[in-house]
């Protein structure tokens, strides 16, 4: 038995330690050492890549990201929960819902995301409506803004706020709800009072896999945000590509994951609970 | 007195079938009132109309003589006991039992959760989690939960059918203790005909969406108006289209002196039943009868007996329409 487990373990452990633990070990060197002089990093080791954070710009880039994160997790959370509600109580129909619900990932994000802007650009899908339905005159820059990027972000993460919301309402009990408005509990209290602390596992969990992706998206910033939107992923991306400054985008990779870790914790650790 | 309760005529239509279909019948304030039926046969359906969470597709529903048809369920003054008890996971004993009280907004809560508490005898065990329960605790918390709201009805479905047969028989006389203290109005839904009979004041039995009776359980079991009624309330024998219950037939080796209905058959099976035998026997005209003898007989299959009874215990009763 112990060694059936053995080998059943064997190649999900290999994939964590070959493709996880080596990678953040690698980068966590990366981060303390230099870059060179056109390509590459070598020694000598230094802490310098940590405190070129402390410049205010990237503060004000931390700040905006977890704002446009956060706003992303609310915004899927406020669509997600009706969704949710629905497809668990539309019966034989629920598999049929749940599948388009998962349908726009059998397209790559990046197909995904260039259509958003053939529809959101002056000469789009979007503003040709307007226009011809005479509501504007000139187009409206619906594209390369914050607005932008907060759209891309909620289209590709909603999906990951339904699942776990679906899984946790489809065991709500419906006589629950029926008890709780026998008890006299109004449409809203029974919502308030039963459906959400009872859902609540499900929110959790929906918006740590929504939060986290959207902190560290770099496709929908740099695509829908041009260059004016800038977020965290965007920055470490460019230190990588661009810039060709590993040491520093490794440093702040390594920040970004120490602070959702610390927020997953303080978190999870008030309730009580598991971190999802 | 007005009756607290009153259905006129309502009828249950869903797309493919009539699962209630023009049922009428009053209930007495404070009193045990059943409704008791096969599955299927719209009992549950008709307990939901009541407490609001089925629309009636015709006819009328009073509460104290106020049509209520229309009313949500938070807006009823009756409350439901449900099968499963749904109480909510998250909460405790104590928040349960509060539930109601809290979006009435009532004064001394404390006070009358306590009380309740006390009535069910869950004291000490209210800050545990239901899923911390015994399924005869958790039935207690769900009857607290109702009762302290002081219901006009308490509408209870198949509320002993989850638990196991000794507990269910300790939880029925709790039960019945338990509405003759409060002396508030229950209605009792339920497939299981030993409850009805022994718990009501009044019953009702349903077949097919309809009511065939109602009455006092000795009225209805001694002198039941239709055939379905007679079978469901106990066993009973069809003897050249009248209905004799096992029990009213007696059994000897020889031949009855007197001016009795009687029968020769030969005994199929007599199984033992501990507190008496159930004697199956065969006449020669091929009739099966069942009939009750006392646990000392000796009875061997394929031994003549005589089986008698007196026109007393005749049920005369039409034919059920196909």
């Amino acid at each position: 038995m112990n060694r059936v487990r053995a080998i059943a373990l064997t190649p999900g452990a290999a994939v964590i330690v070959v493709l996880f633990l080596i990678p953040l070990a690698i980068t966590c060197a990366y981060s303390a050492l230099t870059r060179g002089a056109y390509f590459g990093l070598g020694p000598p080791w230094t802490a310098d890549n940590y405190r070129r954070l402390a410049d205010p710009l990237y503060g004000m880039v931390f700040l905006r990201s977890f704002a446009l994160a956060a706003a992303s997790t609310a915004i899927c959370c406020l669509l997600g929960f009706p969704l949710a509600v629905f497809i668990a109580r539309s019966g034989r129909r629920k598999n049929l819902y749940l599948h388009l619900v998962i349908l726009p990932f059998w397209t790559s994000q990046l197909v995904r995301i260039y259509a958003w802007m053939f529809l959101l650009r002056e000469t789009g899908l979007a503003n040709g409506i307007l226009q011809a339905l005479g509501i504007i005159r000139a187009p409206l820059p619906l594209l390369y803004n914050d607005g932008a990027v907060l759209l891309g972000l909620v289209y590709a993460h909603l999906p990951f706020m339904v699942l776990p919301l679906y899984a946790a309402l489809e065991r709500l009990d419906p006589n629950l709800l029926e008890a709780s408005a026998d008890l006299g509990a109004r449409p809203w209290t029974t919502l308030s009072r039963v459906m959400l602390p009872l859902a609540a596992p499900g929110i959790r969990a929906g918006a740590v896999l929504v939060f986290v992706p959207c902190l560290g998206a770099f496709l929908v910033p740099d695509l829908l945000g041009g260059g004016k939107s800038i977020m965290i992923g965007t920055v470490i991306q460019n230190q990588f590509t661009t810039a060709r400054d590993w040491p520093f985008g490794a440093a702040m990779s390594l920040v970004v994951m120490v602070i959702v870790l610390v927020l997953l914790w303080v978190g999870a650790g008030r309730r009580g609970e598991d971190l999802l | 007195m007005q009756p607290v309760l009153e259905l006129r005529g309502v009828t249950k239509d869903y797309s493919a079938h009539r699962a209630v279909d023009d049922v009428s019948f009053t209930v007495q304030r404070g009193a045990f009132f059943s409704l008791l039926g096969p599955s299927g046969c719209g009992k549950t359906t008709t307990l939901r109309l009541i407490a609001g969470f089925e629309r009636a597709s015709s006819g009328e529903i009073l509460l104290n003589g106020r049509i209520i048809n229309d009313a949500p369920p938070y807006c009823r003054n009756v409350s439901t006991v449900f099968q499963n008890y749904a109480l909510f996971p998250h909460l405790t004993v104590r928040g349960n039992i509060e539930f109601g009280l809290r979006r009435k907004g009532v004064r001394d809560m404390a006070g009358r959760v306590n009380a309740a508490i006390d009535l069910v005898r869950l004291a000490g065990k209210e800050s545990r989690k239901p899923s911390e329960l015994s399924g005869g605790e958790k039935q207690r918390v769900a009857l607290a939960r109702s009762l302290v709201l002081s219901p006009d009805v308490l509408l209870l479905d198949e509320p002993l059918s989850a638990l196991d047969p000794n507990l269910r028989l300790e939880m029925r006389a709790e039960l019945k203790s338990l509405q003759q203290k409060v002396g508030i109005t229950f209605l009792f839904v339920t497939h299981d005909r030993e409850e009805a009979l022994s718990l009501s004041d009044q019953l009702a039995v349903m077949n097919r969406g309809r009511i065939e009776q109602v009455g006092a359980p000795r009225e209805l079991y001694l002198t039941p108006r239709t055939r379905f009624v007679a079978g469901f309330l106990g066993s009973i024998n069809w003897i050249d289209g009248v209905g004799v219950r096992p029990e009213a037939i007696r059994l000897t080796r020889t031949a009855p002196q007197n001016d009795v209905r009687r029968r020769r058959a030969r005994v199929e099976s007599a199984v033992f039943l501990g507190n008496r035998l159930q004697v199956r026997s065969r006449t020669g005209a091929g009739e099966l009868i069942v009939a009750e003898a006392s646990h000392s007989e000796e009875l061997r299959p394929g031994e003549t007996v005589h089986l008698w009874w007196t026109a007393a215990d005749e049920l005369v009763l039409p034919p059920e329409p196909q």
